[in-house]
Parts: structure tokens; sequence; C-alpha cells
């Protein structure tokens, strides 16, 4: 998969498909002890031992019916090339975290990529649940939490034409300072 | 940066977007883009992100929103488009350089492509 952040979109749309409501999404970039950590936390139905062994087999992704390039199965194996990890956490009910591990500098590592994009997706879900975003580069933080913007726009859709290009202003804000595209080198409080 | 400033702007743009709500809701406009594995293997994000690009340009007014797997694989990216009064039209293989093409056609000739139809609902 050419982005991660094409993976962590599946991986979101994973929870969302398993009825979560609240989601959290972490990615944690430290050049200082050369990781990325992403970390996907729902409160979807959960899966049981059987379902858990199943997805992290390697062996189990042929039920696709296309080519495909994703799923838990993939971000582990793109993980695992780059000297990281999957872990999954999973109990029936009380919902689901996947944290993939990758070396920040791996030569195999795929770029982030458009996180902005993937964040947007999961926002304008029409299966609404709620998306706390917390992105940290090397101590930069930005964070992003759907829940109290929603409570801002008192029943105005966040897929309403003129909240989307603020949320889309916001994230780029976001994203240039967490990169220093600009050079505005005030760290982000989020708020 | 995303400050309290921009919160500001947020508010303001609800109490604008409250006020015309229900004139948006006679003559609104839905554009949803499937985003299953199969959507996103596809190129859907990608789709998503250039019906987005395009409805800014041409300074139109729409809701875009995402939904999972609808079970059309190889159709994938699809993309729906629901407006008020009228057919309801799913288009398949929608990579992002037809989508200029789609707005055009769809949302501003008021014309439907029926050569990338692959499911139609008539009101
Ligand atoms: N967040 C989650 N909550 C509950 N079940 C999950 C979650 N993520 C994945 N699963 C289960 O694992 C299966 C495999 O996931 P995945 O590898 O993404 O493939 P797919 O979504 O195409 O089935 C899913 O079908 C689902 O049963
Ligand atoms: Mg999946």
């Amino acid at each position: 998969m050419r982005e991660l952040s094409l993976h962590i979109l599946d991986i979101l749309q994973n929870s969302l498909e398993a009825g979560a409501q609240h989601l959290v999404l972490e990615i944690n970039e430290s050049s200082g002890a050369n990781r990325l950590i992403i970390r996907v936390q729902d409160d979807g139905r959960g899966m049981d031992r059987q379902t858990l062994e199943r997805v992290t087999d390697p062996f189990f992704t042929t039920r696709k019916t296309r080519q495909v390039g994703l799923g838990i199965t993939l971000l582990k194996a793109a993980a695992e090339r780059c000297n990281g990890a999957l872990e999954i956490a999973s109990k029936p009910g009380s919902g689901t975290t996947v944290t993939a591990a990758f070396q920040l500098d791996h030569i195999d590592r795929a770029p982030l990529g458009d996180i902005k994009s993937t964040i947007l997706s999961v926002i304008l879900a029409n299966q609404q649940a709620d998306l706390h975003y917390v992105h940290q580069v090397n101590g930069r933080r930005f964070e992003m939490d759907t829940a109290e913007i929603r409570s801002e726009l008192g029943g105005v859709p966040l897929t309403e034409p003129r909240v989307r290009r603020w949320l889309e202003d916001y994230l780029q804000q976001g994203y240039n300072a967490l990169y220093a595209v600009e050079d505005d080198k005030e760290p982000l409080t989020g708020d | 940066m995303p400050k309290i400033s921009s919160l500001a702007d947020l508010r303001q743009l609800r109490d604008q977007a409250q006020r015309d709500i229900k004139t948006r809701l006679d003559t609104g406009t839905t554009i949803t883009v499937g985003m299953g594995t199969c959507g996103i293997a596809a190129g859907a994000r990608e789709t998503m992100r250039a019906i987005l690009d395009e409805l800014t340009k041409r300074e139109i007014d729409a809701h875009v929103t995402t939904v999972g797997c609808i079970g059309m694989c190889v159709k994938e990216p699809l993309v729906d488009i629901e407006q008020a009064g009228q057919a309801r039209v799913t288009y398949g293989n929608i990579t992002a350089d037809k989508v200029p093409e789609l707005i055009e056609q769809h949302l501003v000739q008021g014309k439907i492509v029926n050569q990338w139809v692959v499911g139609r609902l008539d009101k």
C-alpha cells in the first residue's frame, strides 16, 4: 500500500463497521525513538478469541474478492517489514485497539501520505461516530475531537458545505503546524 | 494555527447554516462515496478528495458523505448523487480523473452521464 494513511482509513472503517460510536486515532512520530506508532481504539462490538486469531493469521486474507492491499493482515505485514509489529487487543462488548509500530526511518516504510483526507473520510461518514484524532510529531501536537466540534454546531451536520470547509482548513492548519510547512514554530495546543 | 479565532468562525458559520438549513433541505444535493476496503483500494479516498476540490472550485454547495462496503466491489469507486426532487443515480468506477466531468455534467448541466451509471432510483 503506497500510503500508511490508506491503511489507517481501512482500520478506522473496520471500527465503523463494528458499530463503534467513538473512535480514537493516535499517531506518534518520534525521530528520537526512531518510531512511528499508529493506534486506533474503538468502542465497537469487539472480537472473540476465534476472530482475533483469524484476523492476524497471514493466510486468512483469501476471502477478499479482489487484489486489495488493505486490511489488518496487510498493516501487520507492513509493520513487520519495517522492524515493527502489530498488536490487537479486543474483547466482545468492550471494543478493539489496534496498534501498529514502525521503525520511522526504515527504507521500506511507506509515507503517511494524505492523512487529512483519511480523517475527512471518517468525519464525513454517514454512519456517525465521533473521532478523536491526536497526532504528535517530535513533541508537536495536533488534536481534533469531533464530539467537541459537534457540540459547537448545535445540530448543523458536519457534512454541511461550510462546516466541511472549516474542517478542511482546520486540518490543513494543524498539518502545517505539525510539519512546520510554514515557519510558524509555535507548538499546537489543539484548541 | 487552529485557535480560538477559528472556533469563533465555526460558531459564526453555524448561525448562518442554521438560518438557511430549511431552504437547503428543499434544494440540497448529497454526494455519497463508497469507502469500504475495495473502494479504498480502488482510489475512493482520492475520488472524495477530487469531489471536495471540484465543489470548492466551482462554489457548489453539496453535502458529501462516505459509506462502508455496499457489495459492488468491482464497480468501485462508487459515487452516488442525490438531488432533491430528482432521480438518485449511482455511478461506478469513478476514479478521481473522472470527477470534474461528472460534476460538470450531472450537477452543472443537469445531465446524467449514462455510460458511467450503475444504478438508478427514480423519484
Ligand atoms: N475494530 C474492529 N472491531 C470488531 N471487529 C473487527 C474490527 N476490525 C476487524 N474486525 C474483524 O476482523 C475481520 C477482518 O478485518 P480486515 O482484515 O479489515 O478485513 P475485512 O474488513 O475485509 O473483513 C473483520 O471482518 C471483522 O470481523
Ligand atoms: Mg476491513
